[in-house]
Parts: C-alpha cells; sequence; structure tokens
C-alpha cells in the first residue's frame, strides 16, 4: 500500500462530500437532534445519563454505516471503481483512503455529538469526557468500515439500505441497550460477544457509571480489532477482475 | 521503458483464444487478434458484439475463462502496465459531485504526475475553460471528454477507448478522431471502438466484429477490395452474409 494513494483518495472523498452539504448536515447535525429528542423526552429524570452516552455509540453507528456503504456502492456501479482497477493504485489504498475520510468525518460528528450531548442536554458522566469522545470516534470508524465490508454484498443503492437493518438491527437489539446482556438466554448472549457494538455499549456504559478508565481498554481493543478485520474484507472484496 | 522494448514489439496488443462467459452467456468464444503498436485501431460491430468485454480483457478487469492477453509483451493487468495503459469506458467514469480540475489531480496523484500534465491533457480535449466548473453540470460530450482526459494523463503508451464519441455532436466527433489521429501519430497504440461503421474511414487498421467472432482484421482498402462492397456497412453486410452459408 501506498500513503500517497491512500491520502490522495482520502482528499478525493473529502471534496466529494464538500461538495454536498446535505452529507454533511445529516453526518454532523442528526445525531444531535436525536439525542436532543431523547433528552427531551426524559427531562427532569436521571435517565439520559444512564442511556445517553450508549445512544452516543448508536447514532453515528448508524449514521456512518449508511452513508459510507452508498458511497462505496455508488463507486462500484459509476464505473470510476473500473478506471481506478486499472490505474497503479492497490485495493487497500481505495479502502484505507475510505475509512480515513470517512473516520476523520466521524471524529468530527463524535467530538460535536458529545459536546452537544454535555453542553446543551447536560448529561452527566463519571468517566473522562475525553474516553467518551474516543469510544464515539471509534464507534463512527467502525461504522463507516463495516459500511465498506458490506457495500460489496450490495448490488444497488437500494440493497445498499436494506443492508443496515441486516447488519445494524440485530446488534441494536442484542448490544445489551434494551436489555443487559447477563439476563439474556445463553445463546442470545453468546451471540452478542461476536458483534461489535457490544463492546461499544459496553465500554459508554462503563464509562457513565465509573471513573477509572482502565476498565474501558479491553472494550476499546476489541473494537479497533473489529475496525480492522472490517477494512481487509473491504479490501478483499474490491475485485480487479469482475465477471 | 528502455527503448528496447519499444523497438522489438510489433504488436501492442494480442489475443490468443480468449474465451469469456458472462452471466452463462458466451461473449468470446475463443477470439485471436493483434493490434500493431502505434497504429489507430477501429474495433467496430453492432452493440452487443462483445467489444467492451473484448476491451475489458485488455485492460486486465474482465475474468477469463480460457486464451492469453498480452498488452505491450506482458499478460494483460499486470501492475507495471497500469501506468502504459489508458482505458476510457462507455460511461464517463470521471467523480460528477467534483470539478473537472479535482478530477483530473485526482488521477494525475494515483499515476504519478503533477499539474502540468492535467494543463496539457485539458487542452488536448478543449476543456482548459471548464476546468473549474463541476462535472455534474457539463453536458453528456464534455463529460466524456473528462472522461477521456483521464485516460491521456501520463502519456500512456496504449488507449482503449470504449465508444467515446457515441452521441456527440458531428463537429465534436471530427475534432476528437483529429486527436486521435495526432496521438497515434506521436506512437500510441489506440484501439477505439465504435458502433457507427462510417467512423471506419478515420482508422488505419479494422477489427469487425460480430457475435463475439473477428469479422475482419485489415485495412479499409482491403475490406472494401475483398468484399467487393462500396462503404463498410456493406462489406459488414457481405461478411455476415459470407458467413452465414
Amino acid at each position: 500500500m501506498s500513503p500517497r494513494m491512500s491520502l490522495a483518495t482520502a482528499a478525493r472523498v473529502l471534496r466529494q462530500v464538500r461538495h454536498d452539504p446535505r452529507t454533511i448536515a445529516l453526518i454532523v447535525i442528526l445525531p444531535c437532534l436525536l439525542l436532543g429528542l431523547v433528552a427531551w423526552m426524559f427531562d427532569g429524570t436521571p435517565v439520559l445519563d444512564t442511556i445517553g452516552p450508549s445512544l452516543l455509540g448508536v447514532f453515528p453507528l448508524i449514521v456512518m454505516f449508511l452513508v459510507t456503504s452508498v458511497t462505496m456502492l455508488r463507486e462500484r456501479l459509476s464505473g470510476t471503481l473500473e478506471r481506478l482497477m486499472t490505474m497503479p493504485l492497490r485495493r487497500g489504498d481505495v479502502v484505507v483512503g475510505y475509512a480515513l475520510a470517512f473516520g476523520l468525518l466521524a471524529a468530527l460528528q463524535a467530538l460535536v455529538l458529545v459536546t452537544f450531548a454535555v453542553g446543551v442536554c447536560g448529561m452527566n458522566v463519571a468517566g473522562p469526557l475525553w474516553a467518551v469522545i474516543l469510544v464515539a470516534v471509534l464507534d463512527a470508524v467502525l461504522g463507516a468500515s463495516l459500511g465498506l465490508a458490506v457495500s460489496a454484498l450490495a448490488r444497488t443503492e437500494f440493497q445498499a439500505v436494506q443492508m443496515m437493518p441486516a447488519f445494524i438491527f440485530p446488534q441494536l437489539i442484542l448490544c445489551g441497550l434494551i436489555m443487559p446482556r447477563d439476563q439474556m438466554p445463553a445463546v442470545l448472549e453468546a451471540i452478542s460477544v461476536v458483534l461489535p457494538l457490544t463492546y461499544v455499549v459496553d465500554a459508554m456504559q462503563t464509562l457513565s457509571t465509573d471513573a477509572d478508565v482502565a476498565a474501558i481498554w479491553g472494550d476499546v481493543a476489541v473494537i479497533a480489532g473489529f475496525i480492522v478485520v472490517a477494512v481487509a474484507v473491504g479490501a478483499t472484496t474490491l475485485r480487479r477482475r469482475t465477471p | 521503458m528502455p527503448a528496447m522494448t519499444k523497438e522489438t514489439i510489433d504488436d501492442a496488443i494480442r489475443v490468443t483464444g480468449l474465451r469469456v462467459v458472462r452471466g452463462g452467456t458466451v461473449v468470446l468464444p475463443g477470439i485471436d487478434l493483434t493490434v500493431p503498436a502505434g497504429k489507430l485501431v477501429g474495433l467496430l460491430g453492432p452493440s452487443g458484439s462483445g467489444k467492451t468485454t473484448l476491451m475489458r480483457a485488455i485492460v486486465g478487469v474482465q475474468v477469463i475463462a480460457a486464451g492469453t492477453v498480452e498488452v505491450l509483451g506482458r499478460p494483460a493487468g499486470e501492475p507495471s502496465l497500469r501506468h502504459e495503459v489508458g482505458y476510457v469506458t462507455q460511461a464517463p467514469s470521471v467523480y460528477p459531485d467534483l470539478t473537472v480540475a479535482e478530477n483530473l489531480g485526482y488521477f494525475a496523484t494515483l499515476l504519478g504526475t503533477g499539474d502540468d500534465d492535467v494543463d496539457r491533457v485539458l487542452e488536448a480535449v478543449d476543456l482548459t475553460a471548464n476546468a473549474r466548473r463541476r462535472v455534474s453540470n457539463l453536458s453528456g460530450g464534455e463529460m466524456s471528454r473528462v472522461s477521456l482526459a483521464a485516460a491521456l494523463l501520463g502519456t500512456p503508451r496504449v488507449l482503449v477507448l470504449d465508444e467515446p464519441t457515441v452521441g456527440l455532436d458531428p463537429v465534436l466527433r471530427r475534432d476528437l478522431w483529429e486527436l486521435f489521429t495526432r496521438v497515434a501519430a506521436d506512437g500510441t497504440t489506440i484501439l477505439v471502438s465504435s458502433h457507427v461503421m462510417d467512423e471506419a474511414v478515420r482508422c488505419e487498421r479494422l477489427l469487425l466484429m460480430r457475435d463475439g467472432r473477428l469479422l475482419a482484421d485489415e485495412t479499409l482498402p482491403e475490406l472494401l477490395a475483398r468484399t467487393g462492397a462500396a462503404d463498410v456497412e456493406q462489406a459488414f453486410l457481405a461478411l455476415v452474409e459470407t458467413d452465414a452459408r
């Protein structure tokens, strides 16, 4: 892989996004609105402090998954990917370029969302804020890399959107947000162990009650592992030769 | 590339027994052809005759069932060829949400060339004045010229152009064919496909295709002499009829 090609690709993707203010608004503002809605609904109760941090791990995952899988699919369908595959860049350069670009957007999104949650909605967390931001950024990057990996399964943009309920909803149901994982049937608890969102929510729940950051490093390592695997899957599903 | 290689290769493209099956349909049953180096060669045939599949095999993005494809003496799709082969797909393969200059700048970075190269190809396709316009706001003809400009970046030794003049107005088509002739005169091998038989007169050599098979591989005068036809369209019909008997 070549840093020059990955960076050029990341810069190109960011330029494309810059020409599209509506997508930027969706990425940055939409999660804040959704969290604001929850805060308003539970106004005057301590509920936001309990579930708010976990939601910081849910909204970015969904938004980044959708944006990335659709953008990547568009590249496949428009013929630009075919052109790139005849040019001197490696498949990894394309995927890493995408991951870098959307990772940067994800970082911006996470920063704005955490600032909004704490500053405007008055969410309290026991752990340090930087740790909350770190997990939120990783979570958004995770969403982007899962979107990259899954986009190969979709043939149309319509199908790409359908991948969201297929790949994200099971994680939402089993991540421990609806029911604590240790109260789930054993099979479901076992399934939740191999789903990445589980570790995001676990880290966020830890940060909401525990001032000690050391407790989240295990989760952070697992999330990072999932990101690496998803990027690698995304690179292997890009085919230079197609039928 | 060392000058030696350039001298010793007579055929820029050599296809032997190429068989391609797409979605259960045999698109190319086993085609043999060569494209001489430094020539402007037209690949003519009706839509569905396998032109695009053949071109995809030559640039190395097509899964092939059997046969070999060599470009500049190396297997098609080999990493070293990616600097030397320019490809224009049938639909303009550029980013509609970027400006013309941003598109070409990105491709130039991937090829390791610079802004001078971008300026050069912009001039070649007569889009210098449109450099700052967003591709989505261009006409179809302008869009396909951006796509062509991207293929000219880095001055490739082989250009594979899939119907680059389709849907363009006659003046623009003439200008582009003049550009192809100029580029070929500088030593670049050009394989250009078209389903408009009239465009044959612009080519130094013709490959006529139908149903995945080669009907003719010769110069226009040779083709007309052999078939006794007045133009390529008639020659094509004559060949199809001979073929059927």
